[in-house]
């Protein structure tokens, strides 16, 4: 999912730097040849490294049912580990962008009323975020605590 | 007179002193304009006398189809002409009830009723205006809803006990001393300094910094008009807060509303021995519009005092606030050198402390049946003198407890400990 993202931004880049050269060439500018190939091998490098990053950052984020409450870790940087109490869950939101229905991936938000716990895992499946989604709110209800 | 029964309306009023708030803020923008050149034109005099008539007539208007009732154990209003909206309050999730009075409102004995609600957008319904002994009965009788007893015929004002009364002296000395001033002496210096390099320069910067100035003063004021005379009682129903000089607030927090207390200790008033105690109520406070003094985010119960008073008022509010603390092992001196000699928690069952700040020490108290939820936060830094931070999160608008830089391992047990800890509060909470 990252990776897509990552691999989009590079394409782009890359393809706009041929462009650019394409446009010049057609206009009869002074190309430099050598100056685009090391343009397009930098990004394909940095795109490289992105990508490792990204498989880092999305190995780290996992998510674990317990009883009581819901533990989601995440960060390669700087690590968290959140614990949200089932009763504590406000509501519950799956969101999909675009990109995310294209691999028919959704991500799950849990929100509780205090606005610094906003815990999210991204990069379910659809019908896993629809599960969990259902399950958290389920023992949510059975859990409620008040304020 | 069975108050479910039947629709109010406000006090008829209660558009004047909308209109006359509103008028106050126009004179106060118009003045600045008017007085470089000075040439009101008739015609500029009659536009602002038209405008002055139609917020009136918006204001009877609005007045007009505006009522509201308490029906079984909601507040219904309803209001609106062309979109009409019908805005109903469960009272039993009620967080705190103010009654405001502005000065207008008070020349003419009239009060604003506010309930604060939990929820981030729910904000709060406002009661503008009713007449000041109809308002303290009305939140008599919301009170009691809110906690389940029925309303008697005539609830009337329960005894208080008075915990704190503020000296105006010492909130002039605080006032003194506080960060404004800092501020303005800062300035001054810096203006100073200038000066002596290059007259002209100083000149630009004086008159460019008016208008900080002139919010420093605001600030001051607002400071001073919502500390005066503050007192703090505790109620059969709850905590009460008084205070102000031109415009009143009298602020209910009932019973097991609070959502944390903090208490910061500002470098300048340590010599004294001074400290600020607040109190934070779940759900923000209504911002912006008709009511300024509202706009500090945080609710001081006792704005200055000494720590005798402090501790006596923690006590109150609440009653197991842990003893022992621990510090953080002396490597994370390394990470947070400014904070170290302030860090330290303590926990027990019930409640969680933990100090911190740079200049100003800061102590947080966070029930542990208010916490939403844990975080354990390693960031690199940590990671490599192997600390780790806790965060205590509250549905508190804005105190932040955070166990900062302990121990990886330790903290990481007590993550485990705490979260036991804070499931056993809640269903402690939950069985009573």
């Amino acid at each position: 999912m990252r990776r897509v993202e990552v691999l989009g931004a590079t394409g782009l880049a890359a393809a706009s730097v041929l462009v650019m050269t394409a446009i010049r060439f057609v206009t009869g500018g002074p190309v430099d040849f050598a100056e685009a190939v090391i343009l397009i091998v930098a990004i394909a490098l940095a795109g490289f490294l992105s990508d490792r990053w990204a498989q880092r950052r999305v190995r780290a984020w996992a998510y674990r049912e317990r009883d009581d409450d819901l533990l989601v870790r995440r960060g390669v940087m700087v690590s968290r580990l959140s614990v949200i109490p089932y009763g504590r869950m406000q509501f519950i939101d799956v969101v999909a962008g675009p990109i995310e229905r294209a691999f028919g991936l959704a991500t799950v938000r849990m929100h509780t009323a205090a606005a610094s716990s906003d815990a999210r895992i991204p990069g379910l499946t659809q019908i896993e975020a629809g599960r969990l989604r259902d399950h958290l709110a389920q023992l949510g209800e059975a859990k409620a605590a008040g304020l | 007179m069975d108050p479910a029964a039947t629709w109010h309306r406000l006090h008829p009023l209660s558009p004047v002193i909308r209109a006359g708030r509103l008028f106050v803020g126009a004179v106060i923008v118009f003045a600045g304009t008017l007085l470089p050149g000075s040439h009101t034109t008739e015609s500029g005099a009659i536009t602002r006398a038209v405008i002055g008539v139609v917020v009136i007539a918006f204001g009877v208007v609005s007045w007009l189809v505006t009522r509201w009732r308490v029906e079984g154990n909601d507040l219904r209003i309803e209001t609106g002409l062309i979109r009409r909206s019908s805005l109903r309050f469960p009272l039993p999730q009620i967080q705190a009830i103010d009654v405001v009075r502005p000065v207008l409102a008070r020349i003419f004995g009239l009060a604003e009723l506010r309930l604060r609600m939990g929820g981030a957008t729910a904000g709060s319904a406002r009661l503008a205006y009713l007449t000041a002994s109809h308002a303290d009965t009305v939140r008599a009788q919301l009170l009691a809803l809110a906690r389940g007893t029925a309303i008697q015929a005539e609830t009337e004002e329960s005894p208080e006990r008075v915990l704190v009364r503020l000296p105006t002296g010492r909130l002039i000395g605080s006032l003194v001393l506080g960060s404004p001033t800092v501020t303005v002496l800062v300035m001054a210096g810096a203006i100073a300094g200038a000066a002596a390099l290059s007259p002209r320069a100083a000149i630009g910067i004086l008159s460019s910094s008016s208008a900080i100035a002139i919010g420093m003063v605001t600030v001051i004021w607002r400071r001073l008009n919502g500390a005066y005379n503050l007192t703090v009682a505790e109620a059969h129903d709850g905590l009460r807060v008084r205070s102000g000089l031109l415009d009143t607030t009298a602020e209910t927090i009932p019973r097991g509303r609070v959502q944390a207390v903090r208490m910061v200790e500002p470098l300048l008033w340590r010599p004294l021995g001074w400290c600020r105690l607040e109190v934070d109520v779940a759900g923000r406070q209504h911002r912006g519009g008709e009511n300024n003094p509202e706009r500090r985010q945080l609710r001081a119960v006792l704005p200055v005092g000494s720590r005798q008073e402090a501790e006596s008022l923690l006590a109150r509010i609440l009653p197991d606030a842990p003893r022992e603390r621990t510090r953080p092992p002396s490597r994370a001196r390394w990470k947070a050198p400014l904070r170290f000699h302030n860090l330290s928690w303590g926990h027990n069952e019930r409640c969680a402390v933990t100090t911190t700040g740079r200049l100003a020490r800061i102590t947080s108290w966070v029930p542990l049946t208010k916490v939403q939820s844990l975080r354990l936060v390693q960031g690199p830094a940590q990671r490599g003198l192997r600390l780790a931070t806790i965060y205590l999160d509250t549905a508190g608008y804005s105190v932040h407890a955070a166990i900062r830089d302990r121990d990886a391992d330790e903290a990481r047990e007590q993550l485990g400990e705490l979260t036991v800890l804070c499931r056993a509060a809640r269903s402690a909470q939950s069985l009573r």
